[in-house]
């Protein structure tokens, strides 16, 4: 019974996910201030029972869940939709659901399409360095969810008022200085957790393979991921990377994010976990 | 009784006649004064602004108060009646509401959905009531059409979106910048449009404004005016690395921002986005400068066509706020219809026997068996008791009929005895 009441909380909860996406939409055609409360209403929920998902799944394996590639997305996602909604509610930022509650939705359906028996994890890795690299990583990640959300709706109206004519989008999103800050701010927040991420995990490794550091095609990916925001950080605060370059770049660096994620264990061969 | 309404608008009366009809809100007064006690109508608005002047009444013999009117304005104004009739409308009962609704709500301005005139009616009904021409026929009016003009603008666009060239720009600085209270304004040349854009930067809390002119007087007396700084014209360019909002207006053949000056300006700023508003003809910001990132340029044309698209989308609006009117004109002038004494008195009459009947009833059947006697002694016990008890608010009802606030006592009288329920 237990078995699967993390599996079909997590499954709620996709569903869920999916409502407050077409919520958040309904929402951004209609300007309806109404159905965006709703729409806020609906993710809270939602976020919730992911929430109590997590908890069940935490019991059910007798550890964080944080050893496979499964626990790790569906963490990842509910840490994702933390960030969103403290952003939503402290900068009253209403258009920014449509553009990260369907991520949230996309990869949370990934996840259930995972394996998900709880392996017993590898002697070799089990280790405190394990929590606390893992949760590091991914926190940093999610934030950087949230750059690459409010980059696309950074282009998307930096395009409006370029060519001069207010379309679609113009009245529905936010003025480009409030994304270019924001985007910013969740940038600076989400990297010192990737590099101490990184840290962490290459002292681990020290522990665990005997190597702080190997060029293993995952550790090479996470390792370009952190060079483009490292860059884009220098860039910004040094030549004024601002504006639609600093989109484009945090753009990249989240598809970076996720070819290590997702990429490199399906295309490459990697001795890292997941 | 009758809502009635007789003016004349910018639709179909010129300007110069328009004029010559106004009524001015401080002496307001007085005829409102004459409209009452020379002209017997009973209770009277007066609005008159520089695009209409329409005096609203209530009345009892509607082609009588029109004409009144009429002789009213044509004396009170020295205007011969025939000429004056040419532009003159006349409306009564659900014409006369529509035409208020439409004028507070912003359908019937010259600028279609514009605020202000909402503003002027107000004024126009405060000091009527002030001076105590309107009464409780017209102060419901007229409050029921500020409900349904502030209904109209929160639920329909009308209001949204600049339809001025000068707002329009403030609107795309919003879009641009966030925050405008700490972005410096520069103003290059004078020209009506570029000085009515920047009072409305100023006005919305920008920081500093730059003014810079060929003449350098011109530019200090601007300055003055808009509490800037004003900044020699041959060394504005070392200034325009401190400007987020250029606004330029100059008559020069040629232009006076040039791309390459933009770009290294940029640079210094750390790549700060800067947002030209070129409103000269022939142009003076290179058009070139939009290609730069960070730079946004929209010129006189640009800014034009934002204004026609929105025009376009407030006529789309209109229609929907056409449709909230018509139905409020139809509650408005139900209500209007209920407020007869006699329709009154016979339902509070019904209500009353209706009453007498279930008690008498109840009364009835607890007693069980009782002669015929003993029952038509309890029913005209009853009766007795309604007749005395609603004798006196009929007879003051119909009393009232033709006094002044009549109508405010068979709506109290509804409401009291509840006769709008059920």
């Amino acid at each position: 019974m237990v078995d699967n009441m993390s599996v079909l909380l997590l499954v709620l909860t996709v569903m869920v996910y999916l409502v407050g996406s077409i919520c958040y939409l309904f929402f951004f055609v209609s300007k309806k201030e109404l159905m965006s409360r709703f729409a806020s209403f609906v993710i809270w929920s939602g976020f919730i029972v992911h929430g109590g998902a997590l908890l069940f799944r935490a019991l059910e394996a007798g550890h964080l869940p944080l050893t496979n590639l499964y626990e790790a997305t569906i963490s990842f996602t509910w840490l994702i939709m933390l960030l969103f909604l403290f952003v939503e509610k402290r900068y009253q930022l209403r258009s920014l659901g449509v553009f990260i509650v369907p991520l949230a939705f996309i990869s949370l359906s990934y996840a259930l399409l995972l394996p998900k028996e709880i392996s017993p994890v590898n002697p070799v890795l089990t280790s405190v360095w394990l929590g606390i690299h893992v949760t590091l990583i991914l926190l940093g990640t999610a934030a950087f969810a949230l750059t690459f959300g409010l980059g696309i709706m950074y282009l998307l109206q930096e395009k409006q008022l370029k060519s001069r004519k207010q379309g679609i989008f113009y009245s529905r999103l936010p003025s480009l200085e409030i994304l270019d800050d924001l985007g910013y701010k969740t940038l600076s927040f989400g990297f010192p957790f990737l590099t101490l991420g990184i840290i962490t995990g290459s002292i681990w490794g020290k522990y665990a393979w005997g190597t702080y550091w190997n060029w293993d095609p995952k550790l090479t990916w996470s390792l370009i991921t952190w060079l483009i925001y490292a860059a884009l950080l220098h860039g910004r605060l040094t030549i004024g990377w601002r504006g639609r370059k600093a989109a484009f770049i945090s753009i990249l660096g989240f598809l970076s994010v996720l070819f290590t994620f997702v990429g490199v264990n399906v295309l490459l061969k990697t001795i890292h976990a997941f | 009784m009758s809502i009635i309404v007789v003016g004349l608008n910018y639709k179909n009366t010129p300007v110069e006649i328009r004029e010559k009809l106004f009524f001015s809100e401080e002496t307001l007064a007085e005829p409102l004064g004459i409209l009452g006690d020379s002209f017997h109508i009973k209770e009277r608005v007066i609005l008159s602004t520089c695009n209409r002047v329409e005096i609203y009444g209530k009345v009892s013999d509607i082609s009588e108060a029109f004409l009144k009117i009429k002789e009213f304005l044509s004396k009170h104004h020295h205007f011969p009646l025939k000429e004056l009739e040419q532009h003159l409308y006349c409306y009564s009962d659900l014409e006369a509401i529509c035409h208020l609704f439409r004028v507070a709500s912003g359908l019937d301005a010259m600028v279609l959905g514009e605020p202000q005139v909402l503003g002027q009616v107000k004024s126009a009904y405060s000091i009527a009531k002030e001076n105590r021409a309107s009464g409780y026929i017209l102060n419901s009016f007229f409050e029921k059409a500020f409900s349904v003009a502030k209904k109209v603008r929160s639920n329909t666009g009308i209001g949204s979106n600049a339809v001025c060239v000068s707002y329009a720009a403030v609107e795309l600085a919003k879009k641009i910048f966030a925050d405008l209270s700490d972005k410096s304004v520069m103003l290059i040349g004078a020209g009506e449009m570029s000085e009515q854009a920047a009072r409305y930067l100023v006005a919305s809390g920008t920081e500093v404004v730059f003014v810079t002119n060929r003449t350098f007087e011109r530019a200090e007396k601007l300055a003055e005016e808009l509490k800037g700084e004003a900044v020699q014209f041959e060394s504005f360019l070392e200034r325009l690395v401190l400007a987020d909002i250029i606004l330029c207006s100059t008559a020069a053949p040629h232009y006076v921002i040039k791309k390459d000056q933009v770009k290294s300006v940029l640079k210094e700023r750390k790549q700060k986005p800067m947002f030209f508003i070129d409103i000269g003809v022939p142009r003076n910001v290179d058009p070139e400068i939009n290609d730069l990132s960070n730079a946004y340029l929209y010129d006189i044309d640009d800014l034009k066509n934002i204004v026609e698209v929105n025009l376009k989308e407030r006529e789309k609006e209109a229609e929907k706020a056409e449709e909230m009117v018509v139905d409020e004109i139809k509650s408005f002038s139900r209500w209007l219809e209920s407020l007869e004494s006699k329709p009154t008195i016979l339902s509070l009459k019904k209500k009353a026997e209706k009453i007498r009947q279930q008690e008498l009833n109840e009364a009835y059947s607890k007693l069980g068996k009782i002669s015929e006697k003993d029952k038509k002694v309890l029913d005209s016990l009853t009766q007795a008791l309604m007749n005395k008890m609603l004798h006196d608010p009929i007879v003051t009802l119909k009393k009232r009929d033709d006094s002044d606030n009549g109508e405010e006592y068979i709506n109290i009288t509804r409401k009291l005895f509840k006769l709008d329920d059920n």
